[in-house]
């Protein structure tokens, strides 16, 4: 927890003499407890002190990166239980598990359906972060064997290496050295052995308790081993498990600045049948998991998972918005039609795409409706007649096409007489209500 | 460090709320803590899931989800009936689309005469939905709910146009209602307050903050879930204490993800199975926000999400 003002100018040498730019130590104390102000100002702390202020100072759960370049994860940092309060930081990875009991063959295919795993939501690219190579057989080579086919095909992916067993778990980890991968298996028996590779090949430590009683007194051995990135499993499985000791795990770490659990949380969230692990997934991603391992990413499951993982951490204060303009969609001339929508960045990117579906080359213009969509902004009187007018002239589109007829959404046809009275020389057609009716509307009107 | 269980103990309790007749009533609701937190608290009632069902043929819903009801949805009772004795429904919700004025307008009196209907078909309890068009549904639900009368049906829903008339019904003949208010915790707390001050008990609510589908502002109902559950179990707030309602079927099947073919989008894989998980996942995620019932279409969306619940308690 963070420390109190007054906790904190006990700290500082009380000579009050202002190098640091306030008039008192006690003024610069409750600045720093405020978080507006830095310890290096003063000249003259203590490193003694200076370590106490990080400590209490760092974020309840560590920052940490797995992976490195283009594809690494950032997770941790979080610093609420409830997104309105604040918002989720980092969202949570997902794994797909590969184990080396199967094939060669399927071992690729399961590495290609990583790699094809892409897709394109709302502007953002989402895909299947990392994979999670599991040590079913208990065989060192077999092991070697998967690490190496993983490693020549998808160098850049981000691995969980699992295994119990340090001598298989070393030799996995040794290929992805410096690609900071995650070492996961370290429990009551194996922890110093776990511990050595970590810090000899600088992973991250995956920890394996079977309560968080257990789990919290490894992370502190490991830690006093001298592995400073961890990540945890209570070794909850069940979905009533996983809820209760991620919620613990993140209170903890939040309201009592319980440090032996503010780590990441790992879930292995593995059905059989691959809807109810989607549901799983869907405990983990609401419920604080920073990393979620699943046995199968079929596309359909993938979409709506990466939906979810989006709409929970998406800012709650802020709307996704897209930039206000006229946007050109294919190669419209002056003669191409001309829509008009709001910049919630939601609505901006299904009419978006239905236009470029339709295969009608347009121009739409986005207005700034403070990222509200169409009705919403409508009810909040941010997309109104005077304020479309206004914003058709600004842009001078009047310069770029030739005609004089804008589109305007279905569900305000009741903004089309007065959009007339205030555009002179305008004709407002008004568009199908759902933009999934744009392709057949514009091409009707060829 | 040793570790103690970081638990906490809340000052509220939501409401616990019985629908239906006889052994097949059912009760949800009445947790005095937040969402499967069983592990500091007592959740006597685990969440309820109903079958929505409509009084027309359903032409507007897409073909993954018709199917299922391909030999039955031409006529409300076989529907039900098909509902409740092969799907193993615990409750319908009877929609009665069919009123509304852009549609077939269907009057009152047929509205009155599609619930007596499916009544006498099904002893499970029935929860009866106006079209969503404030006036209109006045109307209607005042015939519906005299149609049930002392059934201990769940009409609705009253929203802040119409909810005199549709408080008064729901009172005069013994039915629990729905309040729905627009994603705003202070809008839903106020309508709460009107309806409690007419006389109906707030044990007779069920809130709606108003759904949204999965990748369509689900975020929005979500947290305000979460916030109106905390009022109530942190703040001891009793008027947000009803349960709580997500109406998922109906805004999960009208969005792109559950239609699109997957010759369009091979990128989204089978449509059978996303429109299913679409359903699953929003009705999964509400049900951590803190809904308690929940109105659903898919059978196996229904079958996933109930799976996952026995998990939980
Ligand atoms: C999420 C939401 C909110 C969020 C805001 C989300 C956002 N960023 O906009 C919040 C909670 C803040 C909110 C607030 C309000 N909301 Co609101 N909200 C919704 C909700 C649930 C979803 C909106 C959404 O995201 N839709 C998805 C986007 C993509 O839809 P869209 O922009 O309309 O685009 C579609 C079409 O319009 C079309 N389209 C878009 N552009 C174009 C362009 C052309 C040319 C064409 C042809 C088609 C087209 O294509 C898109 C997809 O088909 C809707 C109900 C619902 N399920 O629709 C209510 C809704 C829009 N809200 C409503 C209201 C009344 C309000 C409030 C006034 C009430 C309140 N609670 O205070 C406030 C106003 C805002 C304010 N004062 O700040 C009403 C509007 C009523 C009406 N008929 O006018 C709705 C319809 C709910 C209802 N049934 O009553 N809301
Ligand atoms: S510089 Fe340090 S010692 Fe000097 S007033 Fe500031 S806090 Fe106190």
């Amino acid at each position: 927890m963070a420390l109190t003002g007054v906790e904190i100018f006990k700290l500082l040498p009380k000579t009050n003499c202002k190098k640091c730019g306030f008039p008192t130590c006690l003024a610069f104390a409750m600045k720093l407890a405020q978080r507006q102000a830095s310890i290096d100002l003063c000249p003259d702390v203590s490193e003694e002190a200076k370590q106490k202020l990080g400590e209490a100072s760092a974020p309840p759960v560590r920052p940490i990166t797995f992976g490195v370049g283009d594809k690494s994860i950032k997770m941790g940092e979080e610093t609420v239980l409830f997104r309105h309060d604040k918002r989720f930081v980092n969202p949570c990875a997902f794994a797909l598990e590969i184990k080396d009991t199967l094939s060669e063959k399927d071992i690729r295919d399961r590495i290609e359906q990583v790699l094809n795993s892409e897709m394109e939501r709302v502007g953002q690219k989402l895909r299947v972060d990392a994979v999670a190579l599991m040590n079913d057989s208990h065989d060192t080579s077999r092991f070697e064997i998967l690490a190496k086919t993983i490693f020549q095909n998808a160098p850049d992916i981000p691995v969980i290496i699992c295994s119990e067993n340090p001598s298989s778990a070393e030799t996995a980890v040794k290929l992805f050295a410096d690609r900071k991968p995650i070492l996961y298996g370290a429990n009551l028996e194996n922890a110093e052995a776990f511990a050595n590779i970590a810090k000899t090949y600088k992973t991250i430590l995956g920890v394996k308790g079977n309560n968080l009683d257990e789990l919290s007194s490894l992370t502190e051995k490991v830690k006093s081993l001298g592995v400073q990135d961890i990540v945890i499993d209570s070794g909850a499985r069940k979905a009533k498990d996983i809820l209760r000791d991620n919620t613990f795990i993140r209170r903890a770490a939040i309201k009592k600045n319980f440090k032996p659990l503010g780590y990441p949380i790992i879930t292995f969230a593995q059905r059989e049948y691959s809807l109810v692990e989607a549901l799983i997934g869907t405990i983990g991603i609401a419920k604080y998991s920073s990393i979620i391992v699943f046995s199968s990413i079929e596309k359909w499951k993938n979409l709506a998972l990466f939906t979810l993982r989006q709409n929970i951490y998406t800012d709650p204060q802020v709307p996704m918005q897209v930039e206000q303009k006229i946007y050109k969609i294919g190669e419209p001339t002056t003669t191409s039609p001309l829509l008009i929508t709001t910049n919630f960045s939601l609505t901006y990117f299904i009419v978006s795409g239905e236009i470029e579906n339709s295969k009608v080359p347009s121009y739409l213009a986005v207005i700034d409706s403070e990222g509200l969509s169409v009705l919403t902004a409508w009810a909040a009187g941010k997309f109104t007649a005077a304020k479309i007018a206004q914003f058709i002239k600004d842009t001078e589109v009047e310069k770029i096409i030739n005609h004089r007829e804008l589109i305007i959404p279905g569900y305000v046809a009741i903004l089309s007489g007065a959009i007339e009275d205030k555009l002179e020389g305008w004709k407002v057609i008004v568009g199908p209500r759902e933009a999934n009716g744009l392709p057949a509307f514009l091409r009707s009107k060829l | 460090m040793a570790f103690t269980p970081p638990t906490e103990s809340y000052t509220g309790k939501v409401c616990a709320l019985t629908i239906g007749l006889g052994d097949k009533a059912i009760t949800f609701g009445g947790e005095n803590v937040l969402p499967f937190h069983a592990f500091e608290g007592s959740i006597p009632n685990k969440p309820v899931i109903a079958f929505e069902i409509q009084d027309i043929p359903p032409d507007d819903w897409p073909e993954q989800v018709r199917k299922p009801y391909k030999d039955v949805a031409n006529d409300p009772i076989s529907w039900a009936k098909y509902c409740q004795d092969t799907l193993k429904a615990k409750a319908i919700a009877l929609r009665l689309i069919g009123t509304h004025p852009d549609g077939e307008n269907r009057s009152p009196e047929d509205a009155a005469k599609t619930v007596k209907d499916v009544l006498s078909a099904i002893n499970i309890p029935l929860i009866i939905l106006g079209s969503n068009h404030a006036e209109k549904d006045a109307s209607v639900l005042i015939s519906a709910a005299e149609a049930a009368k002392d059934k201990n049906c769940v009409i609705g829903k009253a929203q802040e146009a119409n909810y005199k008339t549709i408080v008064a019904a729901a009172m005069a003949h013994n039915h629990k209602l729905i309040a729905m208010s627009e994603l705003d915790i202070n809008l839903s707390k106020q309508l709460n307050i009107l309806i409690i001050q007419m006389g109906l008990e707030r044990e007779r609510i069920i809130i709606d903050p108003m759904c949204s589908a999965l990748g369509y502002g689900l975020e929005y109902t979500y947290s305000v879930m979460e916030r109106i559950r905390l009022a109530a179990l942190t703040q001891n707030d009793t008027t947000m204490q009803p349960p709580m309602l997500g109406d998922v079927g109906m805004y999960v099947w009208k969005v792109k993800e559950t239609q699109a073919s997957e010759t369009d989008i091979p990128n989204w894989g089978s449509v059978e199975e996303r429109g299913i998980t679409w359903e699953a996942v929003t009705a999964t995620a509400l049900l951590l926000a803190g809904a308690d019932l929940l109105i659903m279409r898919h059978p196996k969306a229904v079958v996933a999400v109930e799976k996952v619940i026995e998990e939980l308690v």
